[in-house]
């Protein structure tokens, strides 16, 4: 195969761009690394851990509350990342963009401060059966103090919700729907605009999971519609325990903070305390500064290459490694849906998950096998776990081969 | 056999295999030839907790000696498994408390006892001590 440079259509050198993660230079039981877990977590490159580095080793100061310069600059460059969020979202305003540890914190947030006070006993709240655990377990813990109800939309054969049961689940109770972007355990792509526009109609509102949609693809809050909308740094280039939760404004406004403490108030005395505006009062304590400034560094590397070249990158070696897994004979896709975003699924028959991820990381080929923590979705294709592939714009054709030529060996080796 | 007889053999037959493919062979080979569980055995409350693939394991006690038996429905974990139950099946309990399967490491199997393989070897081997320390209550019980 001619893979000196790869300058597809999208006019991007991506063999240069693989440069930039120094990881995929390592080698794996002896093998050059097959990075395909990135649904899990992405890679770093070079330009954000420089950029968290030079920021603790020169730039480190409390943010917020110093008059001296050092921390003035520090605000500045964590601040920053609010305003590159915003512009990498489309949302209206930074005080939209509220920083959270992750998708997961960002969803007990909205549970918490906007679920809780929203629902009365009786009301209903809406999720799909392809929900992560993450979101579903803060809104049964909602939904238990609240007395509210939950629903779930069901999964067809191919991997996508049933649109028809989703409207007539939209009862008039229903008053949240939290549905995800992009399924982390089948790859579909929901047709969230749609969605959000009934729920709309219904008058409830809509929290959308986008941690495996905003580092694949180019989102826009405000042509989705959507209330709140959350996602994780470290699936998009940036560092761990940093997230991000969009709000609107007027729901902001209104909700109260999460978790107390310093930077949210706006006065102290033991008797009341008035909280600081949006988004500060939801950022209690000294928030990951390092972190923050590590994700508007990867914004800006993302930027550099545009999300609608990453989408189509991505979208190319899904399509790739599609064809041909679909011919290893015994291979089961997991969800086939036609709109898909860089995951897919499978099982091979007679052979366990977690077998043919053990003798795929022999071979160098790192995926991951489980449960995905979306165990309904599990138990929809009567499965107990699946082998997962992730893609992202540094993989390659070179690593699609391997995982054939992986998924063939697992095969022989069970044979 | 003496435990420590026991981790030597396991050891020698391994040192006979090749690279890892055929130690990996074998251990699946193994877990072909276990005795499996009947359906009314694997159920939730023989489940090892912890693990990706699913595993179960009973336990008996035959004059002063700990019985396991397991199963699981992935290959290579099975043949983990059938290892375990060779090597702590038919000990006193006091003998499964104080002896650890050192021959996991010294067979080149040292990654699967890493917590966060999560394929249960871990867990099933916690799982089998605290079968040893309850049986072994039982029979100072009996005694006192």
């Amino acid at each position: 195969m001619d893979r000196t440079v790869e300058k597809i259509s999208t006019g991007v050198d991506f063999d240069r761009i693989r440069a930039d993660f120094p990881v995929l230079k390592r080698k794996i039981n002896g093998r050059p690394l097959v990075y395909l877990d990135n649904a899990a977590s992405g890679q770093m490159p070079t330009f954000v851990a420089d950029r968290i580095d030079r920021y603790h080793r020169h730039e480190h100061s409390n943010v917020h509350r110093g008059i001296h310069s050092l921390s003035q600059q520090a605000t500045e460059a964590y601040e920053s990342a609010r305003e590159k969020t915003r512009q990498l979202i489309n949302a209206s305003e930074n005080e939209e963009i509220i920083f959270t540890t992750g998708t997961t914190d960002s969803i007990n947030l909205v549970a918490n401060s906007f679920g809780l006070s929203l629902l009365k006993k009786g009301d209903r709240i809406l999720l799909s059966q392809m929900e992560h655990h993450s979101n579903i377990v803060p809104w049964q813990m909602i939904a238990d103090k609240a007395g509210a109800e939950i629903d779930v939309i069901p999964l067809l054969d191919d991997g996508r919700l049933d649109m028809e049961a989703y409207e007539e689940l939209l009862g008039e109770r229903t008053k949240i729907v939290s549905v995800v972007h992009v399924s982390n355990a089948l790859g579909t792509v929901n047709p969230v605009e749609k969605m959000t526009a009934l729920a709309r109609q219904a008058g409830a509102a809509v929290v959308i999971d986008g941690a495996q949609a905003v580092p694949h693809q180019p989102v826009d809050v405000q042509q989705i519609d959507c209330d709140f909308y959350a996602f994780s740094a470290h699936k998009m280039c940036g560092p761990t325990g940093f997230g991000i939760l969009f709000g609107r404004k007027e729901h902001l406004e209104k909700m109260g903070p999460y978790r107390g403490g310093g930077n949210i108030i706006d006065k102290v005395t033991f008797e009341k305390t008035t909280y600081n505006v949006a988004p500060f009062k939801f950022e209690a304590g000294t928030p990951p500064i390092a972190a923050g400034i590590g994700f508007a560094a990867a914004i800006d590397y993302l930027n550099s290459i545009g999300m609608k070249r990453i989408a189509d990158r991505e979208q190319e070696l899904v399509d790739l490694a599609l064809e041909k897994l679909r011919k290893i004979e015994g291979l089961r896709l997991i969800g086939d849906p036609p709109e898909r975003a860089s995951v897919i699924s499978f099982v091979l028959e007679g052979i366990h998950p977690h077998d043919t991820g053990t003798i795929l990381d022999k071979h160098g080929v790192a995926i991951r096998t489980g449960h995905h923590c979306a165990q309904p979705v599990m138990e929809r294709y009567g499965v107990t776990a699946t082998a997962r592939a992730s893609f992202s714009f540094y993989n390659n054709e070179e690593d699609v081969n391997r995982l054939i030529e992986g998924v063939k060996q697992v095969k022989d080796f069970f044979k | 056999m003496d435990i420590q007889k026991k981790q030597d053999r396991i050891v020698r037959e391994f040192k006979l295999l090749g690279d890892w493919q055929e130690r990996y062979k074998y251990i699946i080979k193994l877990g072909d030839k276990l005795e499996p569980l009947t359906e009314d055995e694997k159920i939730d409350e023989n489940l090892v907790r912890g693990c990706q693939s699913q595993v179960w394991l009973t336990s008996d006690l035959d004059d002063g000696k700990v019985k396991f038996r397991a199963d699981s429905d992935a290959a290579i974990t099975k043949g983990l498994v059938a290892l375990m139950i060779r090597f702590y099946s038919g000990e006193e309990p006091d003998t499964i408390l104080e002896t650890e399967p050192e021959f996991l490491d010294r067979i080149g199997m040292k990654e699967h006892l890493s917590p966060t393989r999560s394929n249960g070897l871990v867990s099933m081997i916690k799982q089998m001590k605290i079968y040893a320390m309850a049986y072994k209550t039982k029979l100072q019980q009996l005694k006192g």
